[in-house]
Formats: C-alpha cells, structure tokens, sequence
C-alpha cells in the first residue's frame, strides 16, 4: 500500500507493507541511508529519527503509524538551526571514530537542545544513554553537546 | 578546524570518473617504493601511485588502508601531503582500489598503519615534492638547489619566483623520480599538518548522514538479503521451508547453501569463517527478506559440538589445570624451590570469558557479477584475503574479482574476516542480481568469531625483601588441533618472564567448537588482565605500594630481551611514573571509604601504556569508575593529536566496558546471548573524564588502535582491590562479587 509520509519537510510516498519499520522505509525506499540500523529493538538509538520533534527509535514504528506526523531525519538537521549548532560542534570536536551512531547521537542532541537549551550533565546522560557508542566517544559527545549549547565543555 | 564537505562520493563508479577526468589533464606521480618493513613485497611491486595534481592544483591523494573509525582514511595521506608541502585544506582524499601487487599489504589490524608507513608515506610525499621541484628547475633553468617550497608552490630561492604546482604537473612526466630511500625529509620542526589535529577527512559525511557505510551502498536493481545460520556453529540445514518464504510479498529466492565444508578454518591467511552453511532469502527490501526468513522454519542437522557448554568449558579447565600442563614454553630458574623458599606466596584462578566484537554496524555486503566477473563493495579490515576466500569458494581467478573499500561502522578485529563478503557473492550469484547482504543484530552477535575464553593457574612468590622471585602460569585455553584456536596463544616472554628470575609457563590446550579470532589487542586484552592482577596481589602480599613494586620489577635495564622480542623496561618505568605524578597516585591513601585507585602497565603494539583508574564502589557492589589517567609512549611524534586522542580515550572506556559488562556464554552449542539488551556496552552515563599524557621519546612512531585497551581492565581490577578489598579474579565484575 502506498504511504505518504511528512519527511525533512517534503511529502515523499512510499509503496509498502503498513508493517514495514519506518527505519526500512526510509533507507531501502526513500534512499535516506543517513538513519542506521543496529539492533532492531530499540535498545542501541542508531535509527533515531524526530517524530513531531520526538526522538523516536524508528526501528519500533511501523510505517502505517506514522500518518501526518513530521518525520525528520539527519539529512533534514542542517536546515533545522539547533541540529546545524550540533553538527558543527561535532565536527569541531572531531567526535567520531567510526561515526556509524554519530546520526542517531546528533538527532538525539538536538531533540535534547530543543527542549533543554542548557543541559546539566544529568540531562545529558538521561537524554542520550538509549545511543551507543561502540568506539566509546562519550567523552567528546558529551563536550559537544556542551559546546553546542556554549557552556563550558569540562 | 573548519566544516567543509569536498570528500567524492564512495561508489567505484565514480572513483574511477574522478581518475579519468583528471588523468586527462594532470598527471598521476608514481614510483617504486623501498620501506625497510617488508622489503621483500616491494621486490615485487611495479610502480606506486598515490599522488594526483591537477592542472588546476587540485592534489589528490589515495588512502591505502581501510578505514574503520581508527582513522587512517585521515593520518597515511597526512604524512604525504606534509612531505609533498601542500596545504590540507586543498587535499582530497580518496579510497586506493584494492590492489596490493601497487601498494603492498591493505589492511587496518594490529596497530600497523602508523609504523608500516610513518617512513614510506613520508617518502611518497618527499618523492613528488622533489619531482615537482625538479621540472621548476628545467623550467627556470636552474638547479634543483636554488628551489624551494611553499605548500603548493615551488619558490625560486634567488629571486622569488613561483610557480604553483598545478602548472608543474604536466612536466612531471618526463622527471626522473629520485631514489625515496635517499630523498631529504622535512625537519619535525617544519611540519605543518603532521603533529596539528585535523578532523577526520570524512566528518562531513558522517554528520550529515549521506551515503559512506559498507550498509549504505546501492547498485541499479539491486536486491536484498538475509542469510540465516544454524545456531550451533557449522550446523547444515536438515530442512527448510522455502515454499513458506517465497510466498511472501516481494521475496524473489530462498534457497540452502551447503556452504564450505572447510569454513571453520578456511585456511592459510584467513580469518574468521568461511563460507558456513545456510538459508538464504532474497527480496526487493530487507525487510521483505526477514519475513520471508520468519518463515523457514529450519531444521539444522545434529553437530558434535551441540553439548558443549561455557559451564562446561570451566569444568574442564579445573580437571586439566589439576595435572601438568601439557605444553611447557619457559622454564626459568626452579620455580618449586623458589616458591619453598618464599616468605609470602600466593596462589589464584583467574578466568576470562569469550567476548562478541559487537561492531554497531552489523556485518554486510554488497555484490555484483557481471559478465563472469564478480564486484563486491565490503566494509572489510582485509580485502585481499575476502577477494581471495570467494575465488577459492566460488571457483572464480581473483583477478576476476573486484574488492571496493568502503567504510566500516566499526571494526576491532571482526572484519578481518569476510565470511559476510563470501556469503554475499554466493547469494548474488545464486539469485542472478546484485545483492546486499545484511546481517540482523542477532546474526552477527551468534555467528562471530569470537575473543577467546581463558583460564589461567598463578603461583607466586615474593622473598622478605618484597622482590617478585618466583611466578607459574599454567594457562587453559581453547585449541584447534594441535596449536592454540585463533588468539588463544600466549607469549613465552609474556611479562613478567625475563624480570622474574623463576618463572614456568605451561598451556593446556583444550579442544572446543567455538570460532575464536582476533578482538583489539588479542590476547593482550586478556593477559594483561590476568597479569597485572597478578602483579597487584603479589605486591599487597609484599606489604607494598603496587606502583613501586612494578618499578622495581622492571628494573634498571633499559632494554630487555632480543627483537622481536625485546621489552623497552625504561620506556614502561618512564610512563609508571608519569602516570603515578598525573594521577596523584601518592595521595590516594586520602580517599574516602569506598573509593580506590589502581595500576596496570602492559607493553602491545609497539606501545608502552600506564593507566590508573579511580572508582567507587557502592555497599551493593555498584561501580563507578570516577577517572582514568593515562601515559602513553608511541614514540616521538603524534601524527594526528585529535584522533590519538580519540583512540586513546575510546580505547580505555572499551577496555571498561569489556571488564564491567560484557560475556558471550555458550549453552547447547550456541551463544546464549544475541543483541545489546542481553550483552549490554558502556553508555554515556558510565563513561567516565580520561586524561592522556603522550611521552616524547626519541622512537619512530607506533600504533593508537589497540595498546591503550589492555592495562585499563587491571586499572580497574586493582582500583576496586584498593576500595573493597576484594579481589577480581573473573570477567566480566558483577555487583554479586563485590558486595559489601
């Protein structure tokens, strides 16, 4: 069945089963690779997407739940002026080793800077400790997410 | 640092547009290259080709070696683009095909890539700067000796005339590329890119999401695949349901494979499996595929290793440590008498469980044939080895086969083996399309080849005066015939053999059918658990402070034992010491109830590390691990300060995650667990400041990937021996272990 979805801001219509993951339709269908698959039960937040500005693990949402709902992506954080603080803060620290979960951090950052523009290192760890790291750049993800929201990184 | 995207895509299409548009107009400078480290490939090897300026000063440079995190995609071009004298922001870099006859060995594993190319690479640089040199000189019709460079420029000395190296590039051809053994270096002090941080060449991509992974590759019609295998390894297929998976939505094939009957052990220069037995289900979506695959309902045929268990294995390991070992590898002194004659001794078990590489971009592969020739685009540590592996599998001349390097979401070992790039080719064939194979979370956890269980049998013994004098290690580990099963071995000269004057070394093998292979830092991430635990008992025994005593036990001597062999004990006193200043290490007698700090020191990779941990441990056993100090001897010059750092920081919190989390446990055969929520890692609430000190020492350059991981467990080991008292003797540490 055919599915048109809000995603970064453009309808994109996606042709199939309503039981399809989100996460599936969005890298095998609509080409959006950027979100990730690592464990497929919600427990690793590589497929991190924003629903209505949530973060959502996108592994867990079938396509046919998603309706009219504003799905945005890592291709879609450039345009959206708290993700752009994020990315560039993780391109000035250099966080990433491998960066296979650095989308699904970064959508989770933001989410979290959206709501907490100044987040105590408490809120960070609440906010961002469903996304692993397999390399184990904590220390500098949590240094951008304090450079991102300009307090102080140490 | 800036944020700038000029990275080309990574498909093999391009690349090779990319080459052909600027080969039209600029030229490629190639030459033979001479590195000490494995002159006997470079008998062998034609021309090299790394360096590409364009008319229009566009330089590109090729990264030889795969990238999988640790950066080499960044660092090897860096050293050339020094030597070369050009500005980075005005490099780019791209993946070099896989092709080893041009650029010697290809592959991202044992903390090589610095101390294989730190000289070579630099040589590359050097060699084109002087060929660029060279053709200003015939230009201006002087020596070579009145030039100089500024990046991108040759400078006439004289006169101060330039001339980009753009509009050089066409003269190069008819240069005489010097001889890059005798071609002059740059001084350290000149360096401009070597020695500052520069982002990773590919955060651009990585930030904004766009196509770089093994998992993100694409080809025009292409289809996918989920390949599901017997949960007890090597198990074949007694039946299947095929029927089942074709009748659902968008399946196209499901179909057995038989597999390699020899993929346990695939042979000479593999790692890891082959190609293992299987259903294969084939679809216009993944997703498609994994309904299909709900559906089988396989079979798998009896296997002799179904009863075998990890409670088992532990079993065993007690009845075989009760008898003498039955290999000896060292036998120094007379062990028996110097533990009679010791005033303390001290006997432990210590045990290590397998570990998962748990790589969080799940194994996969793309691949393609067409006309009898087979394309793969694989996330691979070791493309020459896949290339071979699925020509000897699939019948095909590797030449005929085309491996592309394509960004790993994470390597630490696991792909050093390419059974996921046999399985795809074979799938791809089979189902007559190109195919992406995906591996689920629970396919790659269940079917790695995993770090080695372990089971070590101490004996100490220190004489009145607090000296170590005698040590036994009677070591159980898992075998495949004869010899120990991938990474299960240990050294002769494991520390502290050659500073102990009595030490006896015997091993155990015993036979067990679990795939084992090499986890960042093999065999190290255990020994030096083991050992260093070992070496802290001991020095508690001696009533003495666990820092001195390992200085003391490394003596005076700076330089112990032969190469390959040999140990640089003044390198290892010289970062004990740092560390010991750094952490504070004196005063940790004023914490509070609960908290501690300890020690661990190990030598791997061509690295010296020290490490103290501070944690504290709660009444009901909860740790937490406060700061870890770390000092580093690599040599003289960090290549890249923002990515030694990272490997460093990353290094010692994966150490942690292992100690404190992670097991695999075999129970019928297979592995019992199977995705993050049973085999859990560090998350950001536990990870915990790590401070890095990098010693200059008058050595050339080493590894980051790997050395800092293995004395971070003992750091911790010990670190909770000082708070509680209470000594870890087994992995992973449970709160049941440590309550008050």
């Amino acid at each position: 069945m055919a599915y048109t979805l809000n995603v970064n801001g453009k309808a994109l219509s996606a042709d199939v089963d309503g039981d399809t993951p989100l996460l599936w339709v969005l890298r095998d269908t609509l080409n959006l690779v950027g979100t990730k698959y690592g464990c497929g039960v919600a427990a690793c937040g590589a497929c991190t997407v924003h629903i209505d500005g949530q973060p959502m693990r996108s592994c867990q949402i079938p396509v046919e739940s998603v309706g009219k709902a504003k799905v945005s992506t890592i291709e879609g954080m450039a345009a959206n002026p708290v993700g752009k603080k994020v990315q560039a803060a993780w391109t000035e620290l250099d966080v990433a080793q491998c960066g296979y979960c650095q989308a699904g951090q970064i959508m989770s950052a933001t989410a979290l800077l959206t709501k907490t523009p100044k987040p105590t290192d408490e809120q960070i760890d609440e906010a961002m400790n469903g996304n692993i790291c397999r390399c184990a750049t904590y220390v500098r993800i949590r240094a951008a997410i304090k450079r991102a929201s300009g307090q102080k990184e140490a | 640092m800036t944020y700038h995207d000029k990275s080309p895509p990574e498909s093999g299409a391009n690349r090779r547009e990319v080459l052909v548009s600027v080969g039209a107009g600029g030229l490629t400078l190639g030459f033979a290259m001479a590195g000490k480290a494995h002159a006997q490939d470079d008998a062998l090897r034609p021309l090299n080709a790394y360096v590409t300026v364009a008319p229009n000063g566009q330089v590109t440079i090729l990264a030889k070696s795969p990238d999988v995190g640790q950066g080499v995609k960044t660092m090897l071009p860096m050293l050339i683009a020094e030597e070369l004298d050009v500005a980075w922001e005005d490099v780019r870099v791209e993946m070099a095909p896989n092709d080893p006859k041009t650029y010697g060995r290809q592959f991202a594993g044992g903390s090589m890539a610095t101390p294989m190319h730190w000289d070579e690479l630099r040589r590359v640089g050097a060699v084109a700067r002087a060929m660029l040199i060279q053709a200003a000189a015939t230009a201006w019709n002087c020596g070579p000796g009145d030039c100089t460079t500024t990046p991108g420029h040759v400078v006439h000395k004289p006169s101060g005339k330039k001339r980009t190296y753009g509009s050089l590039a066409l003269a190069c051809a008819s240069v005489t590329p010097p001889d890059p053994k005798t071609v002059p270096l740059k001084d350290a002090k000149d360096y401009r890119i070597v020695g500052k941080p520069q982002p990773q060449y590919d955060t651009a991509k990585i930030v904004t999401g766009q196509p770089l992974f093994g998992i993100d590759q694409r080809r025009p019609g292409m289809l996918y695949a989920t390949f599901i295998k017997a949960p007890v390894f090597g198990a074949k297929v007694a039946s299947a349901d095929l029927e089942a998976a074709k009748a659902v939505k968008g399946v196209k094939a499901a179909f057995i494979v038989e597999g390699d009957p020899n993929a346990f052990t695939p042979g000479p220069g593999q790692i890891g499996q082959g190609l293992m037995p299987g259903v294969a289900v084939v679809a216009d979506s993944w997703w498609a595929a994994r309904k299909g695959r709900d559906r089988l309902n396989v079979k798998w045929a009896d296997h002799p290793s179904a009863a075998q268990s990890s409670a088992g294995f532990a079993a065993k390991a007690k009845e075989l440590a009760a008898g003498k070992g039955v290999r000896q590898t060292r036998n120094d002194g007379d062990v028996d008498a110097a533990l009679k004659g010791a005033a303390k001794t001290v006997e432990a078990a210590y045990a290590y469980p397998f570990l998962s590489h748990a790589n969080l971009e799940p194994q996969n592969c793309t691949a393609e044939f067409k006309d009898g020739k087979l394309e793969v685009w694989a996330p691979t540590q070791n493309p020459e080895p896949g290339r071979q592996l699925c020509a000897k599998t699939l019948g095909l001349k590797p030449e005929d086969i085309t491996v592309h390097m394509v960004r790993g979401g994470g390597g630490f070992g696991r792909r050093l083996a390419n059974d996921y790039m046999v399985e795809a080719a074979w799938i791809a064939r089979e189902a007559k399309a190109p195919v992406k194979l995906v591996w689920t979370r629970e396919d790659d956890m269940q079917h790695d080849h995993y770090r080695p269980a372990g089971w070590h049998f101490l004996k100490g013994g220190v004489d009145a005066q607090g000296n170590l004098i005698a040590l036994s290690d009677h070591f159980v580990t898992p075998s495949h015939g004869e010899g120990p099963a991938p990474s299960a071995g240990m050294s002769a000269a494991e520390f502290p053999a050659r500073f102990v004057p009595n030490v006896r070394y015997e091993v155990s093998p015993m036979p067990l059918g679990v795939p084992t292979g090499p986890l960042r830092a093999p065999g190290s991430n255990a020994l030096a658990f083991v050992f260093q635990s070992f070496i802290d008992e001991l020095a508690h025994a001696a009533g003495q402070d666990p820092l001195a005593f390992q200085l003391k036990l490394l003596g005076d001597k700076d330089v112990v034992g032969e190469p390959p062999a040999a140990f640089g004990a003044g390198r290892m006193r010289g970062v004990l010491k740092a560390v010991g200043e750094m952490s504070g290490w004196a005063d940790r007698g004023k914490l509070p109830k609960g908290e501690g700090m300890g020690v661990g020191c190990y030598y791997s990779h061509l690295g010296y590390f020290a490490e103290v941990a501070h944690v504290a441990v709660s009444p009901d056993g909860a740790v937490k691990v406060k700061k870890v100090w770390v000092a580093a001897d690599v040599g003289r010059q960090i290549i890249n300060p923002a990515g030694a750092l990272n490997q460093v920081q990353g290094s010692v919190l994966d150490g942690l995650s292992e100690a404190l989390h992670q097991q695999i446990t075999i129970a019928n055969g297979a592995a019992e667990q199977s995705n993050f929520t049973d085999y859990p890692l560090m998350r950001i609430s536990e990870a915990c400041p790590v401070e890095v000190k990098f010693l200059k020492t008058d050595f050339n350059p080493t590894g980051l990937g790997e050395p800092a991981l293995p004395p971070a467990i003992p750091a911790l080991t010990n670190a909770i021996f000082a708070a509680t008292g209470k000594r870890v003797r087994s992995l992973p540490i449970t709160p049941d272990m440590l309550k008050a």
